[in-house]
């Protein structure tokens, strides 16, 4: 099969006609790589942001970071974490598989994917440009009125938080609402919804959630601007105003946001499991709809996160109460990996490894949650570390542990290359080893009463020693990110040819080469059952390996026929990267000039024109 | 209800079929507006003022909108977000109302 | 915002897993995803509805006999745009009678100017009544009442003039044989929804005395 990568690098030698190919690309794999490799770079950012404060934190009254710049780095890792690591390299899997997944030759709206993207890049990098000025943003990733007023934050380092955040915000939706149009209406004949990968609908649900979750954020920024720039009352306590408004709206939007991250790890992991287990999925149905129950129930919850603002006792045993409900879907997901795993022949292949570290860590951080739903406890926790364990278990355990096997598991289809197993095995040991020795302990000094967002702690509290412990296992995660940088780069370059379908798979997206051509499927397949390349390879049983080579041969003689079969892809196209540059300006230009946003808001709509007058694809002349 | 799917091209695509929703608009209007200058107990108000709304909401988005007759997918994704957010403020209307009350 | 971008993205003549058009899913998604934005405005007034500490208050200053005349507008626009959107239909459905079809679609473009009309003096009506507010000293900043009713109704009122550009749009590309029924219906939808979320604020903010 790397004859087809070769094929298809000899097509592109010129280097800035490869450039120009990837910026005008509307294909949802490289759109996918594009997130990918995006993400990663802000992962790394981050986790240095990270490094930095557990190099402040390491000793009692550190003073490598002075408190500003000690705000700055956490407001920036959280943020960049939720809305430029977790959320878009979540997309990538999104884009890159979706299709693939149902059967489909690319999602539903190409342009308008692109366009995502870039403006996912526009708003990551508006927000980062802070740094530049030295005006990163500091009142934290959930930014609580009234810190962030213009009162108390003079400056420009919120606005470059807010207009960051719009931006991304406009990206989020529109991937979402393509995501969701895509599964619904480019599914193959025959994939039926319950039919599809349990992958699958953790997009379905996760888009859901963003396109009836960011709204509320959206208008909660909007009020913070006005705030800020036109002098509005919204959060203004002398005026009237309330910042508990900020709070309901924000977390309107960031619980939901909490289950928009974990929900693409338990889709990733609902992959890895059946396959290394060979073994389908348990529970099918019940995976499908505890997913939907967890989407609904996460937005009756989002005031559990304001028991100490003082609601009352009734507001507050409703939201504890729909908080420990949540506790019911969830728990069937668990339990629905384990009896997947349990009696299957198990391969502990790298990506099993991340999958099962992920039930674990999840499990630990699930434990925690319903912990802190209790009102009493949670009086206690409130702002110490034992938050900090617990939500870095749920995202660092559920959702970047998954994304790590994910990586590995569709490594050799993306890349038509293996990645290293050896190196996979040690990264994964050294990463899973090191992030519960850093993230377990947060819960004790937590218990202990150390806050949170707090720049230093003096050395009468005991808290030094584990705090030291924490930050040396910290650089274990540092040190394992790099074994994986390693890994990627390496095997991209020496890796086992992949062929097909190298795990013995069971989703439509290993029936077809590694990488995958361009137009995926040279015949759009006809789905008979769920895991249909399984079904395909051994029927109903567990068939004999003479039967794994009717596949192969399927494709290989489909291979050949590709001349004949007129596939119709829609054009590249320069004009989502113009809309998402205008709309970036427009934002940009309220933090230097009106004249700029008004130009910003001119070029937008010029490129929307031009957009929709451009045909999407040459004239049809096949019908 | 048998007949609604002979409805759907030909029914609800006349004009007469338009332009009687926009009289029942109108009235509905009106009478919203009457209740600013009639003296009506506020318990009664409230309620007769968002039935009324309610109504031209329903009428809208039922057959200018064409939610009646099209698929029921749309009405979901339109429903879904509706009920949310009024779901959202009631409760924030609650909440707020403890902390002043 | 990209809706009217995407007039041409989907490939109408390939058969899609529901039958359904991908870029109708995507305005009725759309639209699910607007109703909490403006949930969220519409929220906000009412949490502060009666929280302002200086004046002018809603009772002194809102007119209502005036925004029942622009409400009445709006809703008449509504009526318009269904009109319009039947013209196009009809045109297309007309077949090879050629004559029929020019009439239906001269109706359509007549509905659809009309449309965008009522819009514009829906937002005459609009810019009228600030001005006046603002004469009686209701600015922006004035109170919590002038920051929610400002930001609210200015929101939609951004929303009506993006949809006058866009029937304007589908007016002029209609000339140029561009415009399909469902480029009519679509931006009818949007229409419609705006309407709608005027009736919801008109009844809450306006004639809901505080």
């Amino acid at each position: 099969m790397a004859t087809v990568t070769d094929v298809r690098t000899q097509e592109r030698v010129s280097t800035g006609a490869a450039i120009w190919s990837w910026i005008t690309t509307i294909d949802h794999k490289r759109i996918g790589v594009l997130y990918f490799v995006t993400s990663l770079i802000y992962f790394l950012v981050a986790g240095i942001e990270a490094l930095l404060i557990r190099l402040q934190l390491a000793t009692p009254d550190g003073e490598i970071l002075d408190p500003d710049l000690y705000n700055q780095l956490f407001t920036m890792h959280g943020t960049a974490m939720v809305f430029m690591v977790a959320m878009p390299m979540a997309a990538a899997f999104f884009n890159f598989l979706i299709p693939l997944m149902i059967g489909a030759r690319d999602v539903a709206f190409p342009r308008l994917n692109a366009f995502s993207y870039w403006t996912f890049l526009g708003g990551s990098l508006l927000m980062h440009s802070s740094f530049l000025f030295g005006q990163a943003p500091d009142g934290g990733w959930f930014g609580y009125a009234n810190l962030t007023s213009k009162e108390y934050s003079p400056g420009l380092s919120i606005d470059f938080w807010g207009l960051g955040l719009l931006v991304l915000g406009v990206a989020s939706v529109a991937a979402a609402l393509n995501f969701i149009i895509t599964i619904i209406n480019l599914r193959a004949p025959g994939m039926t919804l319950m039919r599809m990968p349990v992958f699958v609908w953790m997009t379905f649900v996760t888009s859901f959630l963003i396109i009836f979750a960011f709204p509320a954020i959206t208008a909660a920024l909007i009020f913070l601007e006005f705030d800020r720039l036109f002098g509005t009352n919204f959060y203004e306590v002398a005026e009237g105003g309330d910042p508990m408004l900020w709070q309901h709206l924000f977390w309107v939007f960031g619980h939901p946001e909490v289950y928009i991250l974990v929900l693409p790890g338990f889709g990733i992991a609902s992959e890895i499991l059946p396959t290394f287990s060979r073994k389908p999925i348990f529970g099918y149905s019940a995976m499908v709809f505890a997913a939907v129950a967890i989407g609904f129930l996460g937005f009756s919850v989002w005031a559990h996160h304001m028991f100490t603002t003082g609601m009352g006792t009734i507001a507050d045993a409703a939201f504890a109460g729909s908080t420990m409900l949540i506790a019911i879907p969830t728990g069937i997901k668990m339990f629905n990996w384990v009896a997947t795993c349990f009696g299957g022949r198990i391969r502990l292949t790298t990506p099993m490894l991340f999958a099962l570290g992920f039930l674990t860590t999840f499990l630990i951080g699930g434990l925690t949650g319903p912990m802190l739903a209790a009102v009493p406890l949670d009086l206690h926790f409130q702002d110490s570390y034992f938050v900090v364990g617990h939500f870095h278990y749920v995202l660092f355990g559920g959702l970047i542990l998954a994304l790590m096997g994910g990586v590995y598991y569709w490594y050799p289809k993306i890349t038509g290359r293996m990645m290293s197993e050896k190196i996979g095995k040690v990264h994964f040991w050294l990463m899973f080893m090191s992030m519960n020795l850093t993230f377990f302990p947060m819960h004790f000094v937590g218990l202990d009463g150390m806050p949170r967002r707090v720049s230093t702690y003096a050395a009468d509290m005991g808290w030094e020693g584990w705090n030291m412990f924490i930050s040396i296992s910290a650089f274990g995660i540092g040190l394992s990110v790099l074994v994986f940088l390693h890994n990627l780069v390496v095997s991209y370059k020496k890796g086992e040819p992949a062929g097909n379908d190298p795990w013995d798979a069971r989703t439509l997206e290993w029936a077809i080469p590694s990488p995958p051509p361009e137009h995926n499927f040279d015949e759009i397949p006809q789905v008979t059952h769920r895991d249909q390349v399984w079904y395909d390879k051994y029927g109903e049983g567990h068939g004999s390996a003479a039967e794994l080579s009717k596949v192969d041969t399927s494709v290989a003689e489909h291979a050949e026929e590709d001349e004949e079969h007129d596939v119709h892809m829609p054009n590249p196209s320069y004009w989502p990267l113009l809309v998402s540059a205008g709309l970036t300006i427009a934002a940009a230009g309220l933090l230097i000039h009106i004249l700029v946003a008004i130009f910003g808001v001119a070029w937008t709509i010029v490129a929307i024109y031009a957009w929709s007058l451009e045909p999407a694809s040459d004239p049809p002349n096949e019908h | 209800m048998s007949t609604e799917a002979a409805h759907t091209d030909e029914a609800h695509a006349t004009t007469g079929h338009y332009v009687r929703i926009a009289i029942i608009l109108t009235i509905l209007t009106i009478l919203e507006v009457a209740t600013y200058y009639v003296d009506i107990p506020f318990a009664l108000l409230i309620p007769l003022l968002l039935v009324l709304a309610g109504m031209k909401f329903a009428l809208v988005v039922a057959y200018y909108m064409h939610l009646r007759y099209d698929s029921k997918l749309f009405s979901g994704f339109f429903f879904f977000g509706l009920t949310i957010e009024i779901l959202l403020l009631i409760a924030l209307m609650v909440l707020f109302g403890i902390r002043s009350g | 915002m990209s809706d009217a971008a995407l007039a041409h993205e989907a490939h109408e003549e390939h058969p899609t897993s529901t039958g359904l058009n991908h870029r109708k899913i995507l305005m009725w998604a759309f639209l699910g995803s607007e109703c909490i934005f403006f949930g969220s405005l519409i929220t906000t007034y009412l949490v502060y509805r009666g929280k302002s500490v200086v004046g002018p208050y809603p009772g002194e200053i809102l007119n209502i006999p005036l925004t029942s005349v622009s409400t009445f507008v709006l809703l008449m626009s509504s009526l318009a745009m269904v009109l319009s959107l039947a013209g196009f239909e009809r045109a297309a459905g007309a077949g090879t009678d050629e004559e029929r079809r020019r009439s239906e679609l001269k109706k359509g473009r007549f509905w659809l100017l009309m449309t965008a009309v009522l819009g514009t003096g829906f937002l005459g009506f609009q810019v009228y009544e600030f001005y006046e507010f603002v004469h009686h000293g209701l600015g922006l900043t004035t109170n919590l009442f002038g920051t929610t009713f400002y930001v609210l109704t200015g929101f939609h009122g951004t929303h009506v003039g993006v949809g006058v550009v866009w029937l304007v749009s589908l007016l002029v590309l209609s000339y140029f044989g561009k415009v399909k029924p469902l480029d009519v219906e679509l931006g009818g939808l949007y229409w419609h929804f705006v309407d709608i979320v005027w009736i919801i604020i008109f009844t809450l903010i306006y004639l809901i005395p505080s």
